[in-house]
């Protein structure tokens, strides 16, 4: 029984940590008043380009570096054309995500070729030795890739930078009154800019996380649907890093348990398991509604006076 | 003044070439991209073009990959019409060919005058319920359509997923999950003989014109199109905001459920996990390049279809991957979108005010 427990935890906050790293760098960007919807082809890029840099470096983590830089370059364009341009934003994500679906899908191609599964350096578990002792909860938490402990320290850290430095408080200002920030001398393209690129490079650590961490290639169409799960976290969390991380582990466990289900005899059919989090979602946001952080300007390009 | 001089055809023209330089930059950029990825444009680009217009056979493809996207097409436009983004096309898509092909496997023996259209209806009702819960948690809890959409997308697909592995799965036929075949009188007939263009043509024709008369020729129409473009206009008109959102989402949402139920009842036939791919995300492309005009939309959607189809022969003869078209699409909506950045604002109010100055 303890053991079921231990590897259901140790799933569960393997599953969640790429939705936890993207979604912390969507509270950024959804603070900042951007909904970024093109998060999903960024991971995406991200988890290819994770393979790539791995495969030609011979490291992980200048692999996923590889997929940092790759994917500042696309937020950069993403922001031009929501912020300096001022499209619409789900739009530009939509062009992102299609773009995104052709850039890997070639590239993977032309490097890889077809259906050869790449021989490449991935995350490997580090065991943390004394905190790994305790029972239950050490081997499922202190037993994890690099990158699982470092989202889970960024967690703190950006709830600290966001609520309590002038940093986020001109983020979130910029969010909620756009206008009102531009009267004090406070520059809103630059941080939308800014928070823009942040969450790129965070959904590129992600997605290279799930090349990486939880597999060992990339395959087309991997993240299939995770960066909008990562949006719905960020929702469910309201817009906090806390309550993202809280969504992310009930995200994972719907997941993990969908594993864990198809091997016991209870008949709930595994769809529905994966279904869960979007119900669940869809339902929270309509019950918070009004104690919601969501940023007043949400969606809306700012116009410089 | 001066516009209001110019004769149609020439604004008509203004408007198009917009859309043109968007597609053949994005073409250009993806040209060179190839490039850079070692495989030949040029070589790429005839065979796509051959793949595409090389027989009869192939060029009336065109038109069978475009019939689901003048659906998707039209949903996103519907919807945007009246001021909301539909991403959720995808599962409206999903549920009409649910509802679709429940209705198609079932009650043998009717007449297809009957079966079919009642095939048809179904898969429109299928969508448009997709649609007016969208609407109905917007205007009842506030819920952003963003995230509403994007997340009945995925219950939409685990959802066809359970049922082709369950409750619709056809044991007869063989272990792969997919439903029973439709039956023969809620088929599609083809129209055009040897090739597999079918009746879905006409159906995407009448759906056009039925997108024009609506939003043109009624009144209904109008509130949807003023609320869209300024609720504010519109409340002070007395026009109910919610009201009409919900019956555009409907029709929105219903055009897509339709789009879905008619690639079941002519090119795929059975019900399967994930037939449609990226369809519904496709719409979204079609109906920006073609403005949210039924014109537009029609030339568009024939379009996307075109490179769609001739992308597989792409792929055989040139080795370039199919998903290549995707990289264009994706460009040709950042293109569109990104109209301001071609206008030249900036410059062109320096240029008038010079000449105003050298007047005076």
């Amino acid at each position: 029984m303890i053991e079921m427990i231990t590897s259901f935890l140790s799933t569960d906050l393997r599953m969640a940590t790429p939705l936890l790293i993207a979604a912390l760098g969507l509270v950024y960007c959804s603070r900042s008043g951007i909904v970024n919807i093109g998060v999903e082809g960024m991971m995406l890029i991200g988890s290819l380009m994770g393979v790539v840099g791995s495969y030609y470096t011979g490291s992980a983590l200048l692999g996923a570096l590889v997929a940092i830089g790759v994917n500042l370059i696309v937020s950069l364009v993403f922001a031009f054309f929501a912020v300096t341009i001022k499209a619409d934003q789900n739009v530009i994500g939509t062009a992102i995500n299609t773009f995104a679906t052709g850039l890997t899908v070639t590239v993977n191609r032309v490097i890889f070729g077809v259906g050869t599964s790449q021989n490449i350096e991935v995350f490997e578990r580090v065991k943390i030795p004394v905190l790994s002792e305790i029972p239950i909860i050490g081997e499922a938490v202190f037993d994890q890739a690099i990158l699982v402990y470092i989202a889970l320290i960024a967690v703190p850290v950006l709830w600290f930078i966001l609520m309590k430095t002038s940093l986020g408080l001109k983020i979130r200002s910029v969010g909620e009154n756009p206008q009102a920030c531009d009267t004090v001398g406070i520059n809103v393209y630059r941080v939308r800019y800014g928070t823009i690129l942040f969450s790129g490079a965070l959904a590129g650590l992600a997605g290279a996380y799930v090349s990486m961490g939880q597999l060992n290639s990339f395959t087309e169409d991997m993240i299939a649907g995770r960066g909008f799960i990562a949006l719905a976290a960020v929702v469910l969390g309201n817009y906090m890093p806390g309550g993202v991380l809280a969504a992310t582990l009930i995200f994972g466990a719907a997941s993990a348990l969908q594993y864990r289900m198809q091997a016991t005899a209870i008949s709930v059919p595994y769809q529905f398991w994966l279904m869960l989090p979007y119900v669940i979602t869809i339902i929270a946001i309509c019950l918070y509604r009004k104690s919601s952080n969501q940023a007043a300007s949400t969606g809306k390009p700012y116009n410089k006076q | 003044m001066r516009k209001a001089n110019k004769n149609k055809l020439v604004r008509f023209l203004e408007e198009l070439y917009y859309p043109v330089i968007a597609v053949v930059v994005a073409i250009l950029i993806s040209g060179l991209m190839m490039q850079a990825l070692g495989f030949d444009p040029i070589n790429a680009y005839m065979y796509l073009f051959q793949g595409a217009f090389g027989s009869v056979a192939s060029f009336s493809e065109n038109f069978v990959k475009g019939i689901p996207l003048v659906f998707m097409g039209l949903s996103f436009a519907m919807a945007m019409r009246s001021g909301i983004i539909n991403l959720g096309a995808t599962g409206q898509l999903y549920i009409g060919a649910l509802f679709g092909t429940f209705v198609g496997t079932h009650f043998a023996g009717l007449p297809i005058f009957i079966h079919l259209p009642l095939t048809l209806i179904a898969g429109f009702l299928g969508g448009g319920l997709m649609g007016w819960i969208v609407s109905f948690l917007k205007s009842r809890f506030g819920a952003s359509e963003l995230i509403t959409t994007i997340m009945l997308n995925n219950i939409a697909i685990q959802l066809i997923s359970y049922m082709v592995t369950g409750p619709m799965k056809d044991n007869a036929s063989s272990s792969f999950p997919q439903s029973a075949r439709i039956l023969e009188s809620a088929e599609l007939p083809i129209i055009l003989e040897g090739t597999r263009l079918h009746a879905g043509l006409i159906i995407a024709i009448l759906a056009i014109v039925f997108y024009y008369v609506f939003l043109w020729w009624t009144r209904r129409g109008y509130e949807v199109r003023v609320v869209g473009a300024n609720r504010y206009a519109g409340i002070y008109a007395g026009m109910n905001v919610r009201k009409n959102q919900m019956i555009a989402m409907m029709i929105a949402g219903g055009m897509a459920g339709l789009g879905g139920c008619i690639e079941i009842l002519s090119v795929q036939t059975r019900l399967m996990q994930a037939f449609a791919g990226n369809t519904g995300f496709d719409g979204v492309a079609v109906a920006l390049l073609g403005n949210n005009t039924p014109v537009g939309i029609g030339v568009s959607a024939f379009l996307f279809g075109m490179l769609n189809n001739g992308s597989s022969t792409m792929e055989m003869l040139a080795r370039v991957p199919n998903a290549m078209i995707y990289m264009i699409q994706g460009l040709i909506i950042l293109l569109v979108v990104g109209r301001n950045m071609f206008r030249f604002e900036g410059i062109r109010k320096k240029i008038r005010r010079k000449k105003r100055a050298k007047e005076a």
